[in-house]
């Protein structure tokens, strides 16, 4: 093994040879066989504990098991942990571990000049170099001299510690994650403690493999601390979180978390329709497993099917849920449409996937505001909101039930691929500081049954006058015709239609009366302002800070609302001479906001199925500013 | 061969029953029925409003869920609560209604196009669910909302408005189909026999678990007398077999033939000749549904017409398998919701 240094990196070497630095990011790469998810969410998990803020990005190939050592088989997993407050998960990485050439040659242009790279030696053999298309190995071509460079014999070393434990080879091999976590471990100064609970706890019921998993990720460890690395010994201190319980969470899980505690601030019976569609399925799969909370998933034949379910569970005076991406939007969006005319409380969540039609669906990207905002036939408003971070998920999908019922609307959440997956420290939300959410059919009090008319509205948020199924002396047919005002009759005159055209909009811009007005952090008006929405909240938020640090004077401003949009927004984006909004689409917000607010704004856009680079926008930004 | 018969043994459904005696006019709302004077849809509609008084359902426990087509403009005219929904996907509608509200009866109106073109996944879905929902299927044949193109259940070269020189297409059996997606209640009834069609009401609504029923019903506009041949009154008992379970399957004027198993099917065999003692006992509850998809596929003129129940069987429905995943004891308690938000470990920052 050598470790060769090629480039002075700059931070002090304290006298224990161990370095300190503010912020690292480290990148797992493998096969998918290579089990760097695991290796990825336990340092994530080790991290935490520690003390670091950290954001994860996982980033896996559709297929399930492409050939082993293939380019398409590479999956991989980046962590960026930090003693500040940081919001994404690092843009490149200063450390990558490769387990393969294939891993080596898809992620290599990520890495910094200079940065470290920990690769397994072992897996540089003449049939995986061929795999990755290297005419010759890179390891010995003088072709990495600009990095820092660990070559350890993972695979081996892996095997050398469980020999005696007599697993078969296979098993043994499989072992080499805990091995190279092992190793990451005592780079970054990471406690052993949190991943051996977890093994027991994972594996404690086949205690050969549990045995195994330690030992190599003790042997790892020791690989670190015997051999001379003593320059890539790195501690990154912890940060100052503000103080209470905290755990881990994902946008998906947020969901979840969500759901469930939305059915019971509203005391609703949660219905969660839906058919698998990545990003998307873990929601279901999750809930799936909460069957004690009363939870009914229903895995419909469809996504047809998924929110018709939903609209009859919503109908019937429950939480009507259903949860899809891209795809099965398009699908949905005739049955979206029977509730906005029904005007029946439904959640959509639309976890966004890379489109067009299959695109790449690992893969994350804002393409689907416009969808969910037109993409049906008519004239069809309805309330679309949007996460900025994985534990905002939890507080949107509150939101998102709140404004459902209050307006008695279909409301639609977007997160995406990015949020679904990305891991951050959530502060676990104290339940009674949570509101109640109020179920207006629930609160109606007819004392002549003879009043009722299913179309009449409330004067303040005009939501029609939902009642489910049950009572006495209320029947009436609801449907996808268009209603007659008030009564809910069939109707087809000109003049009707118009009212219902008109007042099926200005309920959902009323909205925006029961909404919190956009906040703008920075000047209150001046040069620029840049404008964002949806998970690019953490990139953007970077890239502000960035450019402010470079001298640059601008506003940010973050949209969770997106249809209404808060009440002040025509106002604040007229205060500014320049408004950016960057998007990880090819201007969808922008569109919007152009056609409604008749400004200039110009956009970012990165369509590439990567979150935005925060360092990309801070030029951008940059250049903007100067222009 | 002479199949035994054991014990009817089906679960009755929940049926939620009003407090007063209600009669067929308090399940009539005061809307207008528009369909064309003649059709066999008002036949329907009168005998599902008498059905339901003689079981003297609670009509604000009854939902009515259909999709588009004439057919499914039949919430309207109920007095109970009922949705008129999108084309084809009732039974996803019903279903969902249904697993939240088990208190409640709900039915599904749908046509032909309707249930088997457009929401054909959904039709094979719900009935493998064994979702408690009745479906009535009213078959003319025919798109009749759309003015006169093919439906599913068109027959092969039949001439419409979309197919000037015949369709190219051959139909589906309603019932076959039903009966492939172990569907737990398969019944055939039609729009002229009012007794029949109440009767066969009753049944369905009866049932514990998803129940089908085909409605031969007569689109006089767009395909008049698509089922006189075997339905008009006249020729009735010569050409369709009621069927009951426990009784011999027999039918003519004066029962005087019956069907028995044959080496390729089943064949109609004299009721007083030699084959007599091979005529089947018809048995709803068989769990085979061998002997009732043969039933599905008779058809005139070859072989009499089956009416009425030809499969009903007991199954735990959706809803009682979710049910018994759902602990009896809901949440409802802040600590086990603050427990989940929780996770799996947390951590403390001071
Ligand atoms: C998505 C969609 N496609 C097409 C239609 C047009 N459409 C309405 S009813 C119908 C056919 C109805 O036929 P059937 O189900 O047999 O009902 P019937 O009118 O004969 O009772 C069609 C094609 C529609 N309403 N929605
Ligand atoms: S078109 Fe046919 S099915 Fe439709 S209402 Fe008229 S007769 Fe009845
Ligand atoms: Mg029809």
């Amino acid at each position: 093994m050598t470790t060769t240094s090629t480039q002075a990196d700059g931070s002090a070497n304290s006298a224990a040879g161990i370095q300190e630095r503010d912020r690292v990011t480290v990148r797992f790469a493998g096969d998918s066989g290579d089990g760097m998810q695991l290796a990825g969410n336990r340092f994530a998990d080790a991290t935490a504990v520690f003390g670091n803020d950290f954001s994860t990005l996982p980033d896996f190939p559709a297929e399930i098991r492409a050939p082993a050592g293939s380019l398409a088989g590479v999956s991989s997993f980046q962590i960026s942990f930090s003693k500040h407050l940081i919001y994404t998960p690092g843009d490149e990485p200063d450390t990558l571990v490769a387990m393969n050439p294939a891993a080596l040659s898809s992620h290599l242009s990520a890495l910094a000049q200079g940065g470290l790279l920990v690769v397994n030696e072992d897996a540089f053999t003449s049939g995986n170099l061929k795999k990755a298309n290297y005419p010759s190995n890179p390891l010995s071509d003088g072709s990495l001299d600009g990095y820092r460079i660990i070559k350890a014999p993972i695979t081996t070393a892996a095997i050398a510690a469980v020999d005696d434990l007599g697993l078969t080879t296979q098993n043994a091999e499989r072992t080499k994650n805990f091995f190279a976590l092992g190793l990451v471990y005592w780079l970054y100064d990471r406690n052993l403690e949190p991943t051996l609970d977890w093994i027991e706890e994972r594996f404690g019921r086949l205690p050969n493999i549990a045995e195994a998993n330690r030992r190599a990720l003790y042997a790892g460890h020791a690989y670190g601390e015997t051999t001379e690395l003593a320059d890539a010994h790195v501690r990154v201190p912890p940060a100052v979180l503000k103080p209470g319980e905290y755990r881990t969470i994902t946008g998906n899980q947020a969901l979840v978390l969500g759901l469930i505690t939305a059915a019971h601030l509203a005391d609703l019976e949660l219905f969660y329709g839906s058919y698998p569609i990545t990003p998307a399925s873990d929601v279901l799969v999750e809930l799936a497993a909460l069957r004690e909370y009363g939870v009914r998933t229903f895995q419909a034949e469809d996504e047809i099917s998924a929110i018709g379910t939903a609209i009859g569970a919503a109908y019937g005076g429950g939480l009507g849920v259903t949860g899809t991406s891209g795809p099965g939007i398009a699908l949905k969006s005739e049955a979206l449409n029977l509730a906005v005319m029904t005007e029946l409380p439904l959640i959509v969540l639309d976890v966004q996937r890379s489109g067009p039609s299959t695109g790449m669906p690992t893969k994350t990207e804002q393409t689907d505001l416009l969808q969910v905002m037109f993409g049906r036939n008519g004239e069809s408003p309805l309330c679309v909101l949007a996460a900025k971070s994985p534990g905002d998920c939890f507080y949107m999908v509150l939101e998102a039930v709140r404004l459902a019922h209050k307006f008695a609307t279909p409301v639609v959440l977007l997160s995406d691929t990015y949020l679904a997956n990305t891991a951050e420290p959530w502060p676990v939300p104290d339940l009674d500081q949570l509101d109640l959410i109020e179920v207006p059919y629930r609160r109606t009090e007819l004392t002549d049954v003879e009043e009722f008319q299913p179309y009449a509205r409330d004067p303040e948020t005009l939501a029609r006058m939902f009642i489910p199924p049950g009572q006495a002396g209320l029947q009436h047919r609801i449907g996808g015709l268009e209603k007659a005002d008030i009564t809910g009759d069939v109707a087809y005159t000109p003049e009707n239609h118009q009212r219902m055209t008109d007042l099926r909009g200005e309920k959902i811009q009323r909205i925006a009366n029961f909404i919190p007005e956009l906040e703008v952090d920075g000047p209150e008006s001046g040069e620029l302002l840049v404008l964002s929405w949806g998970s690019t909240y953490g990139a953007v938020f970077t890239a502000v800070n960035e450019a402010r640090d470079a001298g640059y004077e601008l506003a940010h401003a973050h949209l969770q609302y997106l249809n209404p949009f808060p009440r002040n927004l025509g106002d604040v984006v007229s205060r500014y001479r320049k408004v950016l909004i960057p998007e990880a689409n090819t201007g969808q917000l922008r569109m919007l906001v152009r056609a409604q607010f008749l400004v200039d704004a110009q956009g970012y856009n990165e369509v590439t199925g990567q979150p935005l680079s925060a360092r990309l926008l801070t030029e951008r930004i940059v250049q903007y500013a100067n222009e | 061969m002479v199949l035994q018969t054991p014990p009817l043994q089906t679960v009755e459904s929940m049926i939620p029953i009003a407090e007063q005696d209600l009669s067929r006019k308090d399940y009539a709302s005061d809307i207008d029925t528009r369909w064309c004077p003649g059709c066999g849809d008002y036949s329907i509609l009168a005998q599902m409003q008498r059905g339901l008084a003689d079981l003297n359902v609670a009509p604000e426990k009854m939902v009515f869920v259909s999709g588009i087509g004439c057919s499914s403009r039949f919430p309207y005219y109920m007095n109970t609560y009922g949705m008129h929904s999108i084309h084809g996907r009732a039974p996803t509608i019903a279903s969902g209604l249904k697993l939240a509200r088990e208190d409640l009866m709900v039915f599904v109106i749908t046509g032909d196009g309707d249930a088997l073109s457009i929401g054909g996944n959904h039709l094979l879905h719900v009935l493998r669910r064994n979702v408690d929902v009745k479906i009535f299927l009213f078959n003319n044949r025919i798109y009749g909302l759309t003015k006169g193109q093919y439906s599913p259940t068109s027959e092969l070269g039949k001439v419409t408005k979309s197919s000037p020189v015949g369709t190219t297409e051959r139909p589906l059996n309603p019932l076959a189909v039903a009966l492939a997606s172990e569907a737990t209640f398969v019944a055939r009834s039609y729009d002229t026999d009012p007794q029949h069609l109440q009767a066969t009401i009753h049944r369905a609504a009866k049932h514990h678990g998803a129940a089908f029923v085909e409605i031969l019903q007569n689109c006089n506009i767009f395909n008049d007398r698509a089922f006189a041949d075997y339905t008009d009154r006249d020729v009735r008992d010569e050409r369709l077999l009621y069927l009951e379970h426990g009784e011999p399957m027999l039918f003519g004027e004066s029962k005087n033939k019956g069907l028995a198993v044959s080496a390729t099917g089943l064949r109609v065999v004299e009721a007083d000749g030699p084959d007599a003692g091979l005529i089947l006992t018809h048995d709803a509850t068989r769990p085979s549904p061998d002997v009732h998809q043969l039933l599905a596929r008779c058809s005139y003129p070859e072989m009499p017409v089956p009416m009425g129940v030809i499969r009903q069987v007991t199954a735990p429905t959706y809803g009682d398998y979710l049910d018994g995943q759902i602990e009896v004891q809901k949440f409802r308690n802040r600590a086990d919701v603050a427990g989940l938000l929780r996770g799996r470990s947390t951590w403390q920052v001071e």
